[in-house]
């Protein structure tokens, strides 16, 4: 625990605080660019690109081992695995755009084919004499242990250039995932937006391997805007609430497994993600599922209310549980079902109201008023109180019957 | 092509073709359907499912696994409904995280306990073990009539057979309810057909070719057979029946072409050994949907090419 507390404060040694800032602002750009993806309904076209980088990676080894070199510089093989995942968007654009066949196919068929052959690459350099120790078996799952210090550089150079790129970028890709037609009609080119998400969907997926692996990159990308989702219905805080979440469970994932080497670090990322989206998806305040449940019980007792006063008016007997129990909390019955003084002075109102809703419905032909009539939406808030009175008038007092 | 072919490529052979076969016939009705991605989401599903059991068990004997990984599958399709429904996500966001995080929390416990003694690991479940299906006992055709040899044969032979044959019984049983629901799912509804009932059905089916697919062969295969055939056989022709036929021949030729290739490739080039025969499956069932594609009679769809926004 101690060894995490280190971790966590940036004391646990320069090259794990590196990778530590490094996969925090990892997870900062690929929640924002995430969001991208998500608002734009497109989120596990980042699982074909994440796949289709292994044949690029093992492809880089090759052709770096061929040409003398060491074969595990990690820029070469991040420049490898950045062409074959651009390959693999492509197929799935081009297979989308000119066949019938629907996105989601073209995913399914691009991440299996891409990673089938990365595997097939894998084991030619298993049978290479460089490919004993080449360890790209790392880039699956990903693994902080005993990065190297250009390595953990590399990466946290490359996620602080990811979070300044989404910040220059933001309005555009904002305004096209939002409304693509809009943005369109404003003279946005939104097929060159489009193309600019996902190259920087690409260039996280990239920069993560090392870190989360490239089956659960795409993890990284997805979870955050869901769980940011849950918190707000304004896309401009989605993307920054997702980036917070992101960042934060990057961050404290590596820190995590910096002080737990055994571990790999890519599903620890993923798990506190998943934690925090459980915890959003049940106890958010804007989409929450407990918050759903209250405004539900909420309405329900709004309902009950109504139609309890409005029997109490026309001298009902109420049967209903529910009704009776909300009526009785409230202290307009009592416990034999009678009405109180407040009761039957709450009963007159609402009864009052009905009628002077049904006079408003006469006089006013403008459906935009008399159409939010619901039943539990006040009178007062919909006319002025010099109409109600219009509509008092039109009712008139209590007529003696001749 | 003699007794060396029947003892170390026959059964590999056999079980590639038995599970590619039996993951493309329910993946022809997921790709109408638009549940492709299922396939993918449930061959990582798998992975918790295998080491739950593991670890409840303390064997990797073959039914606990595959009665573990089953539950996963049950457990994942829950969980993306549930993600769906209470939190109005789109259905691929929810597949999404819930594939990822049960991946995740898998690999974390198989990191966490002691599989040492035992053959379970990540890459394991991810490539599979094909090559090392061999039937040990067998020394030529001969074999084939000799009860002893084949009481030796693999036992993962004879669970993707069976598998395999139930997914043809069923496909062929429910052909005309599969077909009306997936084409017209109103239609079927009013016809008093239990449509939901369908659905579920046909992703068990999948699930269970997955799952017993997983055991042998990896997830890769299990993905690509889900997807890759179908989807080309769906660009030869406008009819499902000839549809389906063409996936399965597909499918077999994915299985035999990327065995033979990736067994007998490496050696025809010069190198020595064999590269992954599950690696190989995929890349040629790629390569088949890749063809498609550019030359098959039925690619385009209607108004491709004019539209300019479809993007």
């Amino acid at each position: 625990m101690d060894g995490f507390l280190d971790a966590l404060l940036l004391d646990a040694g320069y090259n794990a605080r590196l990778v530590a800032i490094g996969a925090g602002l990892l997870g900062l750009s690929a929640g924002a660019a995430g969001t991208f993806l998500f608002l734009r309904k497109r989120a596990l076209v980042s699982d074909a690109v994440a796949h289709s980088t292994l044949p690029g990676i093992a492809l880089a080894f090759i052709a770096m081992v061929a040409l003398g070199g060491d074969g595990r510089w990690l820029p070469g093989l991040l420049i490898g695995s950045a062409l074959s995942a651009w390959a693999g968007l492509l197929a799935v654009q081009a297979m989308t755009r000119r066949t019938r066949l629907s996105e989601d196919a073209a995913i399914g068929a691009v991440l299996s084919v891409f990673f089938g052959l990365g595997v097939v690459l894998l084991t030619v350099i298993q049978t290479m004499s460089a490919g004993r120790q080449a360890g790209l078996e790392s880039f699956l799952l990903g693994s902080t242990a005993g990065m190297l210090y250009a390595d953990a550089v590399t990466i946290a150079v490359g996620g602080a250039l990811s979070v300044l790129a989404i910040w220059i970028l933001r309005r555009p890709m904002t305004l096209v995932t939002f409304d693509a037609e809009y943005a369109a009609a404003r003279g946005v080119n939104v097929p060159r937006v489009d193309l600019m998400i996902m190259g920087l969907v690409m260039a996280i997926t990239v920069i993560g391997l090392k870190i989360v692996g490239l089956i659960l990159i795409v993890a990284m990308l997805i979870i955050p805007p869901v769980t940011a989702r849950f918190w707000t219905d304004r896309s401009g805080r989605v993307i920054w609430i997702a980036a917070l979440v992101g960042g934060v469970s990057a961050y404290t994932g590596a820190a995590l497994s910096a002080a737990a080497p055994a571990l790999p670090t890519g599903p620890i990322i993923v798990l506190i993600s998943a934690f925090l989206f459980a915890l959003s998806l049940f106890f958010a305040p804007a989409r929450g599922v407990a918050a759903a449940l209250i405004a539900r019980r909420r309405f329900q007792r709004r309902v009950h209310r109504r139609q309890g006063l409005l029997a109490l008016a026309r001298d009902e007997i109420i049967h209903d549980g529910l009704t009776l129990r909300v009526l009785q909390d409230e202290g307009l019955i009592r416990p034999d079902g009678v009405a109180t003084e407040a009761g039957r002075a709450q009963a007159a109102k609402v009864a009052r109201d009905e009628h002077r809703w049904a006079v408003a419905r006469e006089v006013h032909q403008d459906s935009g008023l008399t159409g939010r009539y619901d039943g539990l939406t006040p009178i007062e808030e919909v006319f002025t109180p010099d109409e109600i009175e219009e509509f008092d008038r039109r009712i008139g007092g209590p007529v003696g019957v001749a | 092509m003699g007794a060396e072919f029947v003892q170390f490529s026959l059964t590999p052979m056999l079980i590639g073709v038995f599970a590619a076969v039996a993951c493309a016939l329910p993946g022809n009705f997921l790709i109408l359907r638009r549940q492709a991605l299922i396939g993918d989401a449930i061959s990582h599903v798998v992975l918790p499912g295998i080491v739950v059991a593991f670890l409840l068990t303390g064997t990797v004997a073959a039914i606990p696994m595959m009665l573990g990984a089953g539950v996963a599958a049950v457990v994942a399709v829950a969980l993306i409904e549930a993600i769906r429904r209470l939190g109005g996500i789109e259905p691929g966001a929810a597949m999404g995280v819930t594939f990822t995080t049960l991946f995740a929390g898998g690999v974390l416990l198989l990191e966490q306990s002691d599989t040492s003694g035992v053959h379970l690991d990540v890459e394991h479940a991810l490539m599979g073990n094909l090559e090392s299906l061999i039937w040990f006992q067998a020394d030529g055709w001969a074999s084939l009539v000799d009860p002893v040899a084949l009481a030796a044969l693999p036992p993962e032979l004879g669970r993707m057979a069976t598998v395999c044959g139930l997914v043809l019984l069923a496909t062929i049983l429910f052909w005309r309810w599969l077909v009306m629901s997936t084409f017209d799912e109103g239609f079927a509804q009013a016809m008093g057909l239990p449509v939901s009932a369908i659905g579920l059905g046909l992703v068990t089916l999948a699930a269970i070719s997955a799952v017993a697919a997983f055991d042998a062969v990896g997830s890769i295969i299990v993905i690509a057979m889900f997807i890759c055939p179908p989807a080309a056989a769906r660009l030869m022709t406008e009819r499902l029946g000839v549809q389906v036929a063409w996936s399965v021949a597909f499918a077999v030729v994915s299985a035999v072409l990327g065995y033979v290739l990736a067994g007998y490739g490496p050696l025809w080039l010069g190198a020595s050994n064999a590269v992954s025969a599950a690696g190989m499956i995929a890349t040629v069932s790629g390569v088949i949907l890749g063809l498609a594609c550019l030359f098959a009679p039925h690619r385009a769809r209607i108004g491709a090419g004019r539209s300019p926004d479809a993007v």
